[in-house]
């Protein structure tokens, strides 16, 4: 287990490389100038040249990529172009309301997914199941935003239970904090909950038709332990996979979710930094957005290993 | 009776088991009937089936595929699917009627006191579990041991069904060990709690036939040290003879022939037992051509009116047609469902 952990902690390495060249070259892309943006309004040549020089915008690319990495692996994101603010303080103060939001969506989901697949499995073709089916279809259909907008409606401004906007640390208040991130995390889990049911109840179906349930029945043991130990260790492994992706998605779709509840995450910054040219802080949460992705991916292979005893003596 | 030469036609033990040969009697079924739900409503594929296995006994049930042979058996455990039922016959283990239990009753039965080996050992073990700790569940379950007894157990079984180095295969897991391998796994899983019946389903046709040999040879010892009895299902006849005392052969849902297997082998009475003798491949007989039953077996929704085999039957006459034939004793312990069986003069083994 601690040799798969290491071999899959090397690919890591090569992989944040290339990340890093990707995440440098869009910004490249990008149309328009960065020290033009910065210069304010009518201003001179030379005060644009002053400021290219300043942020080393002339510099060969693969100079400015050198420098960039350098500051990076030194945990330096760089400065906002704006407000000379760091990087890397920007996005820990916002932090903890994107990692709030996408860990309670993502415990949303699987509080919803998790039995919701497993009725659906063991009941295949009665009413339960369908009604399951339709349920993930519903929610996998519903946009975002749009299922947002009903949760706010109903329960924000028609019922009154929940706060529509807004966000409270949790060291100030758990309760406020919950009660705030309810109806963000579950427009957010609703599309992931529904894609794991769906995987849950296809691989969960899948395993409970294998020969070896029906050893595990013959054996004499009940529902229960046939169900949650001999069928859900192996259904876990697409699901896992599954969720893997889920988390990636969680991170991105929450920033249209962090916008419509108005709750001040990673998604408010990025997008004003996207509309400001704010190179550095787009490149700061791009790297740190696949950075987590990766280690997502580092943690579901290692699930794997748990899982499957082949994955691990391979 | 008068004369024991002389079979007694009229009598009809469809719904008796015959006495077991040798020994108490450890599971005796009687008039078991399966049905499936199907599109064209319920299919019988069991019809009215009675069989007794002693301690100590193997009977081995043969029959084609889809004959009922399986289900049977399945019924007995209660591991049917759910879109089968079984509205009639009994199967008294130790005087409990299984197929009166719940599921939860039966589950206490299931491992402990009736165990099952099936076909596939390549899919039968979960992937995801050490054999020794699949093992040790059983004997947990059933006799509520601590792990560490009862993972002794678990090594102990496994050196009991030849195992190599037990303890340290314990932990490995199934993909670790070859088919034959894994099929020795099956029965130490089975054996771990003594039951009185083990039931094994076609447990040599996924093997090599090396390892077949092997692994029929390992079920006769066991079943001689042990002393339980075993429900030995094929469709191989070749196997039978190696290791059944009794066979029963089955067609289209229903017992047709029941016997010693030298009665069975040697001496035949049902025209499809014949068939059965003479599509089996033997040493000596190279060259000749090897005999097949023509026609297929009939769906169970279109089961003929008389004898089913009837229409595959060389034999047949207008008699057989005319109405269902009942199961008779022609000697005692030998039963056949033929109208001809007196008449008849059929092939045995060579």
């Amino acid at each position: 287990m601690l040799y798969l952990f290491l071999r899959r902690l090397l690919f890591v390495v090569p992989i944040l490389f290339l990340v890093s060249i990707l995440v440098f070259s869009f910004v490249l892309l990008i149309p328009g100038d960065p020290a033009v943006t910065l210069a304010g309004d009518n201003p001179t040549p030379e005060q644009i040249a002053q400021i290219r020089d300043k942020l080393g915008l002339d510099d060969p690319i693969i100079v400015q990529y050198g420098h960039w990495v350098d500051d990076l692996v030194h945990g330096d994101l760089g400065d906002s172009l704006f407000t000379g603010r760091s990087v890397w303080k920007s996005i820990k103060e916002r932090l903890p309301v994107t990692i709030s939001l996408a860990s309670l969506s993502l415990l949303f989901a699987l509080i919803i997914a998790v039995p919701a697949g497993i009725i659906a499995a063991t009941n295949r073709g009665r009413w339960i199941d369908s009604l399951t089916t339709v349920g993930a279809s519903l929610g996998l259909a519903m946009p975002s935003f749009w299922l947002g907008l009903i949760l706010v409606l109903v329960f924000g401004l028609k019922l009154g239970w929940l706060p529509a906007t807004g966000f409270v640390p949790i060291s100030e208040s758990p309760w406020q904090w919950l009660k705030h991130l309810v109806l963000p995390a579950l427009t957010l889990g609703a599309a992931a909950a529904a894609e794991t049911t769906r995987q849950l109840r296809a691989s969960l179906s899948d395993v409970l038709d294998q020969d070896y349930v029906r050893t595990a029945r013959a054996k004499g043991l009940g529902w229960r332990s046939v169900v949650f130990k001999h069928g859900m260790k192996n259904a876990a492994i697409p699901v896992i996979t599954v969720i893997g992706f889920q988390v990636a998605f969680l991170l991105g779709g929450s920033v249209i979710v962090e916008q419509l509840f108005a709750l001040p995450g990673l998604g408010g910054l990025a997008i004003r930094a996207v509309l400001d040219r704010d190179v550095p802080i787009i490149q700061g949460i791009v790297m740190f957005a696949a950075t987590i992705v990766i280690a997502i991916n580092l943690i579901v292979d290692m699930l794997y290993g748990f899982l499957n005893p082949k994955v691990r003596s391979s | 009776m008068s004369s024991a030469a002389q079979p007694d036609l009229n009598a009809t033990v469809g719904d008796r088991a015959a006495p077991a040969a040798t020994g108490v009697v450890a599971l005796q079924v009687d008039g078991l009937v399966v049905e499936f739900a199907t599109d064209r409503g319920w299919a019988r594929v069991v019809d009215g089936v009675s069989y007794a296995v002693a301690s100590g006994e193997t009977l081995a049930i043969v029959g084609e595929s889809g004959s009922g042979k399986s289900v049977s058996n399945l019924a007995t455990m209660g591991l049917l699917a759910r879109s089968a039922r079984v509205p009639a016959g009994t199967a008294l283990l130790e005087g409990t009627d299984l197929l009166e239990l719940s599921q939860r009753q039966l589950e206490d039965v299931r491992g402990d006191r009736i165990a099952m080996i099936f076909q596939e050992p390549m899919t039968s073990l979960n992937p995801a579990f050490r054999v020794g700790d699949q093992i040790a569940e059983v004997v947990r379950k059933h006799r509520h041991a601590s792990r560490r007894d009862a993972w002794r157990r678990a090594v102990e079984v496994l050196d009991l069904v030849g195992i190599p180095r037990a303890a340290d295969r314990a932990r490995a897991y199934p993909h670790e060990f070859s088919g034959g391998m894994r099929q020795r796994v099956m029965i130490a899983m089975a054996l771990a709690c003594e039951p009185l019946v083990i039931i094994a389903d076609e447990p040599t046709t996924a093997l090599d036939v090396t390892i077949q040999a092997q692994v029929l040879d390992l079920l006769r010892a066991t079943r001689d040290e042990l002393g339980m009895a075993l429900l030995f299902i094929t469709h191989d006849l070749g196997v039978v003879a190696d290791v059944a005392d009794r066979v029963m052969v089955m067609y289209a849902g229903q017992a047709v022939e029941t016997g010693t297997v030298d009665e069975i082998f040697f001496h035949p009475m049902h025209p499809y037992t014949e068939g059965l003798l003479r599509s089996m491949p033997q040493v000596g007989t190279q060259g000749r051509t090897l005999a097949s039953i023509p026609g297929q077996p009939p769906a169970p929704w279109s089961m003929p009116g008389g004898c089913r085999f009837a229409p595959r039957c060389p034999y047949a006459i207008d008699a057989c047609r005319a109405a269902p034939v009942p199961l008779v004793e022609l000697t005692p312990g030998h039963q056949v469902r033929c109208v001809r069986a007196h008449e008849l003069t059929l092939r045995g083994a060579a």
